[in-house]
């Protein structure tokens, strides 16, 4: 039974729902495209590439948002640097201490990965870059790719267990955030692949592909949206009452709507046509930004 | 050495006049209230950055009619637990113990994030527009370092908020409600000895600690409690997002002479 607190609102809103939306493309990017490098064939390449490239431009906003949101933003490094000892600024068992540190690392990640995609694309064509982009090509490069996306994940995730270890209602009263948050922000990374990949003749082969996982996304997403309010007993008012219903509808086109429309499409056996396969992954993307919306706003209201 | 202090409010003692909020006030330069009615005496409203110092008025309807109102008053303060939400998930290190025992927030290091006012159970924490920080009772520290009580045990005209050693306060509390509940009232406890590992603002209450807005001993719990069960979650989840990926882009149907790109392939 969740506790009773009585605990003041810490109104994180805008910035924080920016910040949330970013680290979770920028994450569930990465994590994409190391599993289509990974597992998919030579013609993921492209849509692999595409994934870094969208994933440290989205990374680079989340510091940003967050320096914003700060009552003293020249004073961000204080998450890294204790300023009254000198020494690093580490709790593990706080995460948003982790967090600040695992956008730090994650951004070296895709910052190289970035790298690489640009010389492999010859977008710029720096002996630098060629050298990273060799480097990524090898096997100490293929493992330098997966620890990222284990930092990928977790700055995906991080951000709703951030939420829950506090004594906000809502937040605290339930465990399914960090999942929640994962599934939603994988589903979002993959309905922006597709929506950079339509453009790219190359890249097209793995729509198909990019679809069927933000099904499966989407799918477990579901199941935790079911979890996170099946957790939160008698609180689960505070998120389904009033105008909240309307963040919910969102959410939930978000979700079923691109699920029926490929379902459909798969069932007939054609392909979605040009309006109906862009309406598919801007409803995914709507939908995870309403998610976050109405978990961070609901709870402080 | 310095030894850990304590305050003792006394909700049985407390008249209501707000002696403690002045002098808090006073002597940590905090701003003036506005001047808002807002339905009752208790125009403080709440503990905040600006009032380190809340004297509540709880107003209950009886069925008494000559005293169709039951007053009760409560100065409340943070309550520099021992085991603080506060403490635990700043991550700048800005909220500290000190020497004193007692929870202080380092104006100077703190940057404003606010974890730590959704982390406390007790809604102490307030964030001051003006200087971008959280800010709550000091437990007037500089006075404690200088052998001074704080500021608003000093004020207090009815002894409703005493101050001393920790453990002195802890057997004032025991002794206190022993007496009031020989004089019949039956519901006299004190708050603070078990909640958060311990208080070191002690309460004296004649009502169930939810009613003065405190979290009963079972819901006194810390933000970690969900540190596991959160990241577990997320694990769980990433290895089912990872079984979903390995069955959607999987190799299909691709002729195994076909050329693999720099850095693809594998798997």
């Amino acid at each position: 039974m969740p506790g009773e607190h009585f605990v003041v609102p810490p109104h994180w809103e805008w910035y924080i729902l920016g910040y949330f939306f970013f680290a979770g493309i920028s994450g569930g990017s990465y994590v994409l495209g190391t599993m289509l490098r990974l597992w998919g064939d030579a013609r993921d390449a492209a849509a692999a590439r595409i994934a870094f490239l969208i994933s440290f431009p989205t990374l680079l906003v989340c510091p940003i948002l967050l320096t914003l949101d700060l009552g003293q933003p020249l004073r961000f490094w204080h998450f890294l640097i204790d300023d009254s000892t000198g020494g690093l600024a580490f709790k593990a068992w706080s995460p948003m201490s982790l967090g600040a540190w695992a956008l730090l690392i994650f951004g070296v990640f895709s910052f190289v990965m970035f790298l690489s995609a640009l010389a492999e694309a010859g977008t710029v064509t720096y002996r630098a870059l060629q050298t990273t982009a060799s480097f990524i090509a090898g096997t100490i490069g293929r493992v330098f790719m997966v620890v990222g996306a284990v930092f990928g994940l977790f700055v995906a995730a991080y951000t709703g267990v951030l939420l829950a270890v506090s004594n906000q209602p809502v937040w605290s009263d339930t465990w399914a955030l960090g999942g929640l948050f994962l599934a939603s922000a994988l589903s979002g990374a993959a309905a922006c692949l597709v929506l950079a990949t339509r453009s790219r003749r190359e890249a097209q082969g793995t729509d198909r592909k990019l679809i069927e996982a933000d099904r499966y996304f989407i799918l477990l997403e579901l199941a935790l949206i079911i979890l996170f309010l099946a957790t939160l007993g008698g609180v689960v008012s505070k998120v389904l009452s009033g105008g909240w219903i309307i963040l919910w509808v969102i959410v939930l086109a978000g979700t079923l709507v691109p699920l029926a429309l490929h379902w459909r499409a798969g069932r007939m056996k054609v392909s979605l046509g040009e309006g109906v396969s862009l309406l598919a992954p801007v409803l995914v993307l709507l939908g995870v930004i309403a998610l976050r919306a109405v978990v961070i706003f609901s709870a402080q209201a | 050495m310095a030894k850990p202090v304590g305050f003792l409010t006394d909700v049985t003692l407390c008249i209501g006049c707000k002696a403690c909020e002045v002098a808090c006030k006073e002597w940590n330069g905090l701003p003036n209230n506005p001047l808002d009615f807002k339905g009752s005496y208790d125009n403080t409203g709440q503990l905040d950055h600006a009032n380190w110092r809340h004297v509540k008025f709880m107003e209950t309807t009886t069925s008494n009619p000559d005293k169709p109102i039951a007053w009760s008053m409560m100065s409340d303060v943070c309550k520099h637990c021992a085991n603080a939400s506060c403490l635990e998930v700043c991550p700048t290190n800005a909220i500290i113990r000190t020497e004193f025992n007692t929870v202080f927030i380092q104006q100077d290091v703190c940057n404003g994030c606010r974890d730590c006012i959704s982390a406390c159970p007790y809604g102490v924490i307030g964030f001051n527009q003006a200087s971008g920080t959280a800010q709550k009772c000091t437990f007037c520290y500089d006075r404690l370092q200088n052998n001074l009580m704080p500021a608003c045990a000093t004020a207090c005209p009815t002894q409703s908020i005493k101050f001393g050693d920790l453990d002195t306060m802890r057997q004032a509390a025991a002794d206190r409600v022993q007496t009031l509940q020989s004089q019949g009232i039956s519901n006299a406890q004190v708050y603070g000895n078990k909640e958060y590992g311990g208080l070191s603002a002690l309460f004296i209450l004649t009502d169930k600690p939810e009613a003065y807005a405190l979290p009963s001993a079972q819901s006194a719990v810390l933000p970690s409690r969900n540190n596991i069960p959160g990241y577990v979650t997320a694990t769980i989840t990433a290895v089912l997002a990872g079984l979903a990926g390995l069955i959607a882009f999987r190799r299909r149907g691709e002729s195994s002479s076909s050329p693999s790109p720099s850095g693809q392939g594998g798997g």
